[in-house]
């Protein structure tokens, strides 16, 4: 009965072009990435084969590059331990029934869906030492001692590039989440309430748990997110001053593009892909005993 | 849920709606200096409205800043690319989610393993590749990646609604002598125009703003997307605020209409992302 009418033929017809995309342009690059990666090569002459002195050098000997992934850290830190708990929070609020529902749904996500160019361009000018909107703001309220070229300093630069990251993706988590919590059936949390929880043990014991697959995917998009992340960066304040505010991305772009280290920018960019499958893996083993419990209820 | 307007809901809802403002404030003070002439930006009135709208920054930035070319560009780019991911993946997923054949599990964790893959991991490959075909500065150079890009997360959401379609609707129309082609196109597609729409947007997000393909394997303005556009533009006018937040006003009206328009189905979209990454 479920004899369906096709052939080999209609399914290559159906499959291999996407197919075929994906394989040369996605899959085999990656290992022509992780081949450079063994040279030393500046994209003209002879590649001298080096095995895996890059990688030695990028973990071990390379300040600006440790530095970078120092800073990526410190956004992953920030979107998981900052951002993310305010998107829950948010969310809890707002799948509660709160007023103007849809309302704060709609607005809080509309930082996502703008470009990060944008983005970039605006803060640079929220954060600009002469007419920018912190420093007018400092001034007007008699601050004006505390107003600073916050980009071009080397101890505020990065954190001024994290602040636009954290408000511009925090929608997406609240929406996420929010998402998730209104899949929760109504009956789990009334039969809770009628043996006796209150607010705090429902959150804690039901709500958490029921929401913990969820949790996991936000904070997977959250580190991957932030090991990857290039743009605002590179266009807020292309690492500078001084390499303060690199993250891997730029340091990586710089090396292919301005310095032409083909062989160790490859490294670098194999590097990235590495740390993110590392976290990602840390992150579903992490989740798995969680779920686990939460299936056996 | 009862909606009592408790005291405490009132300052629950005040945190909201300021919340609320410090999202969309960025949004609103660059469509305020976006019409504002440079000397009440940064001595007469860098906090207030604007005194009189100057328009004339939109028309500089259109015309003069080179923007409205990178604005065609870029829906371009983004309507190629939105089309034939569409198709190449609609049809790909549907062999993989409905079809019975060998490698249909294989070929799923296969694509599903794509959605991890930073744009970084391909960079220099493509770009030598690019230049070794002498495809660099062409809409080749964009179109490539971006189409092969979205092909992956397109098949993983619409794979999701393929296997929600009852099996009997496809045997009917074999028993009535449609061939599989007949049965995806005039059957199976229609069905899943919702998938579809979806899967557009979650496209037109990742295409429409992205950067460092752009602005490595395209260096030609003639060729060059509204996201670096905005970049070299800020740079020709960096000191003339006004024109600069105007173009990026332009910038941003597109994904605002979109949203505005369809701001269910655009938040439907990332909770599939979501949910299948």
């Amino acid at each position: 009965m479920n004899k369906l009418m096709y052939k080999k033929r209609s399914i290559s017809v159906f499959v291999l072009p996407s197919l075929l995309f994906y394989t040369l342009i996605i899959v085999i690059p990656i290992f022509v990435s992780a081949y450079l990666g063994l040279f030393k090569w500046s994209g003209i002459g002879a590649m001298q084969f080096i095995g895996l002195q890059n990688y030695k050098k990028l973990l071990f000997s390379d300040e600006i590059f440790r530095h970078s992934i120092t800073n990526s850290l410190i956004l992953a830190g920030a979107s998981v331990f900052i951002q993310l708990p305010i998107a829950f929070i948010l969310a809890l609020i707002l799948s509660s029934g709160v007023r103007f529902e849809k309302f704060f749904r709609t607005v809080y996500f509309i930082p996502v869906i703008l470009s990060s160019m944008v983005i970039a361009q605006l803060w640079l000018r929220i954060f600009d030492s002469n007419y920018g909107l912190v420093n007018a703001l400092l001034r007007a309220v008699g601050l004006g001692q505390y107003a600073q070229p916050w980009l071009a300093n080397t101890n505020t630069a990065f954190t001024c590039t994290v602040i636009p990251a954290i408000w511009q993706y925090i929608g997406q988590y609240i929406l996420i989440m929010y998402s998730g919590l209104k899949a929760i059936p109504d009956e789990i949390h009334e039969a809770a309430k009628i043996d006796g929880a209150n607010k705090w043990q429902m959150t804690t014991r039901i709500t958490i748990p029921l929401l913990s697959p969820v949790i996991k995917v936000c904070i997977i998009f959250a580190m991957t997110g932030s090991f990857k992340s290039f743009d605002l960066v590179f266009a807020m304040t292309n690492g500078g001053p001084f390499h303060s505010s690199e993250l891997p991305s730029t340091v990586m772009y710089t090396n292919l593009f301005s310095a032409g280290a083909y062989g160790y920018g490859s490294a670098q960019a194999v590097f990235i892909v590495i740390e993110c499958l590392i976290a990602t893996l840390i992150i579903q083993l992490l989740f798995k005993k969680s779920e686990a419990e939460v299936s056996a209820v | 849920m009862k909606k009592k307007t408790k005291p405490s809901q009132v300052i629950l809802i005040i945190v909201l709606f300021i919340i609320a403002l410090i999202q969309i404030f960025p949004l609103f003070w660059l469509i305020e200096f976006s019409l504002k002439s440079n000397a009440e930006i940064f001595s007469t009135n860098p906090l207030g409205l604007p005194k009189a709208f100057r328009w004339s920054n939109y028309t500089q930035a259109l015309f003069s800043g080179g923007l409205l070319n990178y604005f065609i560009n870029s829906v371009f780019y983004v309507t190629v690319t939105i089309v034939v991911a569409g198709l190449l993946s609609s049809m790909s997923a549907y062999a993989i989610a409905r079809l019975n054949w060998k490698l249909n599990g294989f070929s799923y964790t296969f694509f599903a393993l794509g959605i991890m893959i930073p744009l970084q991991a391909v960079l220099l490959p493509l770009f030598l590749v690019l230049n070794h075909l002498k495809l660099l500065n062409t809409y080749w150079a964009l179109l490539i990646p971006y189409i092969t890009f979205a092909i992956p997360m397109s098949i993983m959401i619409l794979c999701g609604f393929y296997t929600s379609i009852p099996r009997d609707i496809e045997e009917a129309a074999f028993m009535d002598g449609c061939n599989i082609y007949q049965v995806f196109f005039r059957i199976i597609l229609p069905i899943v125009k919702p998938a579809i729409a979806t899967v557009s947007i979650f496209t037109f997000l990742g295409t429409w703003n992205e950067l460092m393909f752009a602005n490595t394997f395209v260096n030609s303005a003639h060729y060059r997307t509204l996201p670096v556009g905005i970049y070299s533009f800020a740079g020709e006018f960096s000191t003339n605020w006004g024109v600069i937040g105007a173009g990026m006003v332009i910038a941003t009206i597109p994904t605002l209409i979109i949203y505005f328009f369809l701001s269910d189905q655009v938040q439907s979209s990332i909770v599939v992302g979501a949910v299948k990454g």
